[in-house]
């Protein structure tokens, strides 16, 4: 076939791009966006979490291995036990996924960087900051201490009144915002920037995951938004959201959490099935069967997902018929993993299998993962979860799954990649030595446990009875977890003799896999953009390594001088623009230092540093959004023969625009579950709705307001017509009267609630109200906020008729605006009238 | 006995031979699983059938094997479900941070109220309303059955059916603070006889202590404030913050399972509760003098 770009390639074309991807030097490194420098910065934040996270456990097992130690008390032990599966489950297991995903995939998809850097710079160094100063609570013997789940009323202010629950409240908004920005460069990235030719069916199996994982990641974390933003306001405030005497109802932060909490553990758990697909495939030198079946497989996991979150709640008191529909959902979910486990098992019968360290690593998985898997029917199972609920056999369940359905995997694609990073692999046989300790650890430690929470010992204890028979257990099990903490010891020696980040240029190819990332690489990426046109092209075509090293595919060099990316069709990627990327900078960093110091200085009540660090984290988004929407520039510019593409798009087409449907999704998903909690208090509401005491307002006001909703609208979109047309008059008069518009709905919604008395604090039906009008409210003022800056652009120049991305953007978050705004109101006031 | 796999009544039998079939048939699956694994990874290399391997194997296959499993599920849920027959005796159960109030029908709708012991007659089956005025508990004695969560607000019921004469372990198994790991309670099964002679004695309001320390302990026992939270049938302590005490002496454990129940553990409790349950609600008595003490020992080790 002709290759896209022809030889020879211009002089100074590769110094040119290796000159846009310089990182900086020396310290100022830190500011680099460059997602294989905040990847491995990302993956290794996660690994010093595992080992944080790990040494709880340590210190948890030591007092568990024989009845009534005294290694620590019971404050601490609870403390204890709290952080380990807080740090485990948001520090270390979330974000070492995505981190390998950050580092990963766009080399996988031929990209050569993620479309966003400083999005995804600024939610890794939030991460950082934020979680590393939630884990020093623990210094301060001020660590949560509610569990990792957090069930009020214990964690209410009556019954923990100290400031550990705030910590944990406020702290999982870091990772709430990493993973939120981290959805959106997944879904982005995966359907936008492909190498051309690369369709849907010819994309890796690790992008399916992380598309699904994405997708799951959107709906799911928005519950646990909402439920930590009720259980705040109802500590900090009073507003009683889960207090049964004054309408509250402590199952409503159970929906919520699992709601969020079941689909978590398969986000956890689908990009490690990903990585074990493009693993096997490679070890078995052969293509992974039954592809189609295995990414709808994934798609069906993460959707089948979304109905089993009440399992964590079998014994809490639901109906029959909701039990035995969500009993039937998590027992046919294993269908969608038992097809990909019999997937690979199938390729590797098709292949000829070689044992090593990453193979060694997936037998463990196999083992580990099953059997995990295979207990969690078993809980599925109504009474036999009766008597293992909260017991150290759902303990054992879980560390199966996540060690052997994440970890396994993970350290197979830790052997397997390595030689990626600097073109050195680790260590084979201090593989094969983590490989048997952690395996013979996990057992040692975890297989114990199904019988000794059989014989009766529940969670979450800080020690026990001797002579109840798990005096015995208990020690194995403790023993175990000295071998486990061996295995992590090698790896991470293993890793730090090892491991050689590349600088330079990496050309390596020691397993000879078929996919995108083995391609030669550096800084940059791949020097050029390949055209693909199967599943696996290094296998169809060994010689598109030399063919994209000299510069014969697509975007060979950078056309504008700055960092750049393709971005292609969703469906059959083909080429359709350069996307601009920027390059190091202050501000993402910045940013995120002054978002972790708001949210921990508010929770320690420092309140006048907490608003310094918000004006700082503030001023650094101004500066950043600043630099974006570089507009048209000189215009069209090659990427290769008789192929100009612009560097420059708004409307649908253009990437940011994607971004801003996903973040109204995580805005609807998050408004969605604040409807669901007002209507589920509704409904157990023992005495009517509102409450005795509380009133709806006159329905002339609602009316009212959703005529200003509705006008606002219209005029910012006769404002966006205007922008087209350049009538820069109209365009002020028609944002400004908007914005009225937008401000009295908000105004004349809250009047008509404060005219009837409306006290957050006195029942949880006037705080439900009170935060879909505080929901409103925040909303409208970021949409308000938005179209002043786009306004300040136009007054600089910097926005026009063919230079708006800004104003399409801030135009989609004021439509959703709106829409909530009406949905809000419906909510509010039809609702209870017509159930009346 | 706190066992799900030493079953003492119907429900907890049904669930321990379901166990059983569940882990013959997971075991079964690994081995399947691992053998495929095996099988696969060291024969040279072969064409495989999709069809066969990930419509058969991974989809149909799960499928027959997890409906049957359902279906097997739903009947032994519904058994287990049951409720116990109209008139079955109601004993309500509250659990409270770290021990257990215990009421029992009484004459005149009074309630007969106990902490942390109940008895039940063998061969019929008892209803249990569980709830809780402060955080999420659960109700579990894996003996006799599965677990129900106490949540404030939310009444539940579960029944308990004993075969057998027997002491049964209980313990809560929904985190609930400091103290979760040691809010233990037990279920003492009898003969109906004996049942109706306890129930009877529970009823009874605590009899005048004896000459000599006991008569000083209650006194003791009125001049620290200790009626501020127990209650003492009886007498004038009327205090409902921590167990009712009637009956203190004919319970097997103290401090919700976590001490024998004599003497010398009375006074260490007494004197050095906080450092054998840290962080429980009932305030410090080391302060008293020896002879207090041992007054205030024997009047409560006399409350049978």
């Amino acid at each position: 076939m002709t290759r896209p770009s022809a030889l020879p390639r211009p002089a100074g074309e590769l110094e040119r791009l290796e000159a846009a991807w310089q990182p900086p030097r020396g310290w100022r490194v830190i500011t680099d966006v460059n997602n294989t420098f905040v990847g491995l910065l990302y993956i290794g934040t996660a690994m010093l979490f595992l080992v944080l996270g790990g040494i709880l456990a340590l210190v948890m097992r030591a007092q568990l291995a024989v009845p009534g130690a005294s290694v620590v008390g019971p404050g601490a032990y609870n403390q204890l036990f709290t952080m380990h599966g807080s740090v485990m489950m948001f520090l270390f297991a979330v974000p070492v996924v995505e981190a390998m995903a950050v580092y990963l995939l766009p080399a996988m998809l031929g990209a050569r960087d993620l479309p966003f850097p400083r999005l995804n710079a600024y939610a890794y160094w939030a991460y950082a900051i934020g979680g590393l100063a939630f884990f020093t609570s623990l210094f301060f013997g001020r660590a949560p201490d509610g569990g990792w789940f957090m069930y009020p009323p214990l964690t209410s202010t009556r019954f923990s009144p100290d400031v550990g629950a705030d910590f944990w409240l406020l702290g999982i908004g870091f990772i709430e915002i990493s993973a939120i920005a981290g959805a959106i460069e997944l879904i982005v990235g995966i359907l936008r920037t492909r190498a051309p030719g690369m369709s849907l069916s010819r994309m890796p199996v690790f992008a399916w995951a992380m598309l699904v994982v994405g997708g799951m990641v959107v709906f799911a974390f928005p519950s646990i938004i909402l439920g930590t933003l009720l259980l705040e306001l109802e500590r900090a405030f009073g507003w009683p959201f889960f207090v049964p005497d004054q309408g509250g109802n402590p199952l409503l932060w159970q929906h919520l959490f699992w709601f969020f909490g079941h689909p978590d553990v398969y986000i956890i758990f689908l990009p490690a099935a990903g990585m074990v697909s493009m693993v096997v495939a490679t070890m078995a030198r052969t293509p992974l069967v039954g592809y189609g079946w295995v990414a709808g497989a994934v798609l069906g996991v993460g959707t089948f997902s979304f109905l089993l979150w009440a399992h964590h709640m079998f014994t809490a008191g639901l109906t029959k018929h909701s039990m035995y529909f969500v009993s039937a959902a998590s027992l046919a979910v294993v269908v969608p993993s038992g097809i990909q486990v019999f997937a690979w098992l199938a390729t590797l019968r098709r292949g000829r299998v070689q044992l090593t360290v990453p193979m060694l690593f997936l037998v463990g998985f196999f083992f580990v993962f099953t059997l995990g898997g295979l207990t969690g029917v078993m809980l599925a199972v109504l009474p036999f979860d009766w008597q293992a609920h909260d017991t150290h056999f759902v303990v054992a369940h879980l560390h199966y799954v996540l060690i052997g359905g994440m970890l396994f995997p993970l350290l197979a694609g830790f052997y397997y990649w390595a030689p990626l990073v600097g073109g050195r692999p680790l260590s084979d046989r201090m593989g094969r030595w983590v490989f048997g300790l952690l395996f013979a650890g996990v057992n040692v430690t975890f297989l114990p446990m199904h019988l000794t929470g059989l014989l009766g010992m529940p969670r979450r204890v800080y020690t026990y009875q001797a002579g109840l028979g798990w005096d015995g257990l208990n020690l194995v099990s403790s023993l175990g977890s000295v071998l486990i903490a061996a295995a992590v010891a090698l790896l991470l020696l293993d890793i730090g003799r090892h491991l050689r980040s590349g600088g330079a240029e990496v050309d390596t190819d020691p397993w000879r896999a078929g996919t995108l990332e083995w391609l030669p690489h550096a800084g940059y990426g791949m020097r050029s953009i390949p055209r693909v046109e199967s599943r696996y092209p290094l296998w169809d075509r060994p010689e598109l390594r030399d063919e994209v090293k000299r510069g014969e595919h697509y975007l060979p060099g950078t056309v504008t001088g700055r960092r750049e990316t393709l971005v292609t069709s969703p469906r059959r990627a083909e080429p359709q623009y350069i996307a601009i990327l920027p390059g190091p900078g202050w501000p993402p960093l910045l940013a995120a230092v002054g978002t972790a110091a708001f949210f921990l200085l508010l929770t320690v009540k420092l309140l006048w540093l907490a608003v310094a660090g918000g004006i700082l984290a503030l001023v650094m988004l101004l500066v950043w959004a600043w630099g974006t929407d570089p507009g048209p520039g000189d215009g069209p510019a090659p990427v290769a023969r008789g192929l100009s593409l612009p560097v420059y798009m708004t409307g649908r087409s253009a990437h940011s625009w994607w971004a801003m449907i996903v973040i109204m999704v995580v805005l609807g998903a998050t408004f969605g579950s604040l409807a669901f909690a007002y209507v589920y208090l509704g409904l157990r509401a023992p005495v009517g709705w509102p409450a005795p005491g509380s009133s709806l307002p006159w329905g002339g006001w609602p009316a009212l307001a959703a005529g200003a909703w509705l006008a606002s609208s219209a005029l910012m979109a006769a404002a966006s017509r205007a922008l087209r047309a350049g009538a820069m008059g109209w365009l002020h008069f028609l944002v400004a009267g908007g914005a009225g518009l937008m401000l009295g709905a908000i105004a004349v919604e809250a009047f008509g609630h404060l005219r009837v008395g409306l006290a957050p604090a006195r029942h949880a039906y006037d705080a439900t109200v009170a935060t879909i009008l505080c929901v409103q409210a925040a909303t409208a003022a970021t949409a308000l906020v938005l179209a002043l800056y786009a306004l300040a652009r136009v007054w600089r120049g910097l926005l026009d008729g063919t230079r708006r991305v800004t104003f399409d953007n801030m135009l989609l978050l004021w439509h959703y605006t709106v829409g909530q705004g009406l949905v809000g109101l419906g909510l509010v006031h039809l609702v209870p009238r017509l159930f009346a | 006995m706190q066992s799900a796999l030493s079953p003492a009544g119907p429900a907890a039998r049904d669930i321990a031979s379901l166990t059983t079939l569940l882990t013959i048939g997971a075991s079964l699956i690994l081995l399947l699983v691992m053998g495929l694994l095996l099988y696969g990874a060291r024969r040279e290399p072969a064409p495989v059938s999709t069809g066969l391997w990930v419509v058969g194997g991974g989809l149909a296959f799960p499928v027959i094997v997890l409906f049957a499993l359902f279906l097997y599920g739903a009947r032994v849920t519904n058994t287990v479900m049951a409720p116990p027959p109209p008139g079955a005796l109601r004993i309500e159960v509250e659990g409270r941070q770290w021990w257990w109030e215990v009421r029992y029908p009484g004459a005149a709708g009074t309630p007969v109220v106990g902490a942390n012991e109940l008895h039940v007659p063998i061969g019929t089956a008892v209803e249990v309303i569980v709830t809780s005025p402060d955080v999420i508990h659960s109700f579990w004695v894996p003996s006799l059955g599965g677990k129900m969560d106490m949540t404030p607000g939310q009444p539940a019921r579960l029944a308990l059916h004993a075969e057998r004469p027997g002491v049964y372990r209980g313990q809560c198994a929904e985190y609930c603070g400091i103290q979760h790991a040691q809010m233990a309670l037990l279920v003492i099964a009898e003969p109906p006889e004996a049942f109706e002679a306890w129930v009877r004695a529970e009823a009874a309001p605590a009899q005048a202590p004896a000459e000599g320390d006991p008569a000083r302990g209650l006194a003791v026992f009125m001049a620290q404030g200790c009626a501020g939270c127990h209650t003492i049938r009886g007498t004038a302590a009327r205090g409902d913050l921590g167990p009712d005490l009637t009956h203190l002496a004919g319970r097997r454990t103290l401090a919700a399972g976590s001490l024998p129940n004599d003497a010398g553990a009375i006074r260490a409790w007494l004197a050095a509760g906080s450092a054998l349950k840290p962080g429980n609600r009932m305030p410090s008595y080391a302060h008293l003098d020896a002879a207090s003490l041992d007054a205030l020992t024997a009047y409560l080790a006399a409350l049978r």
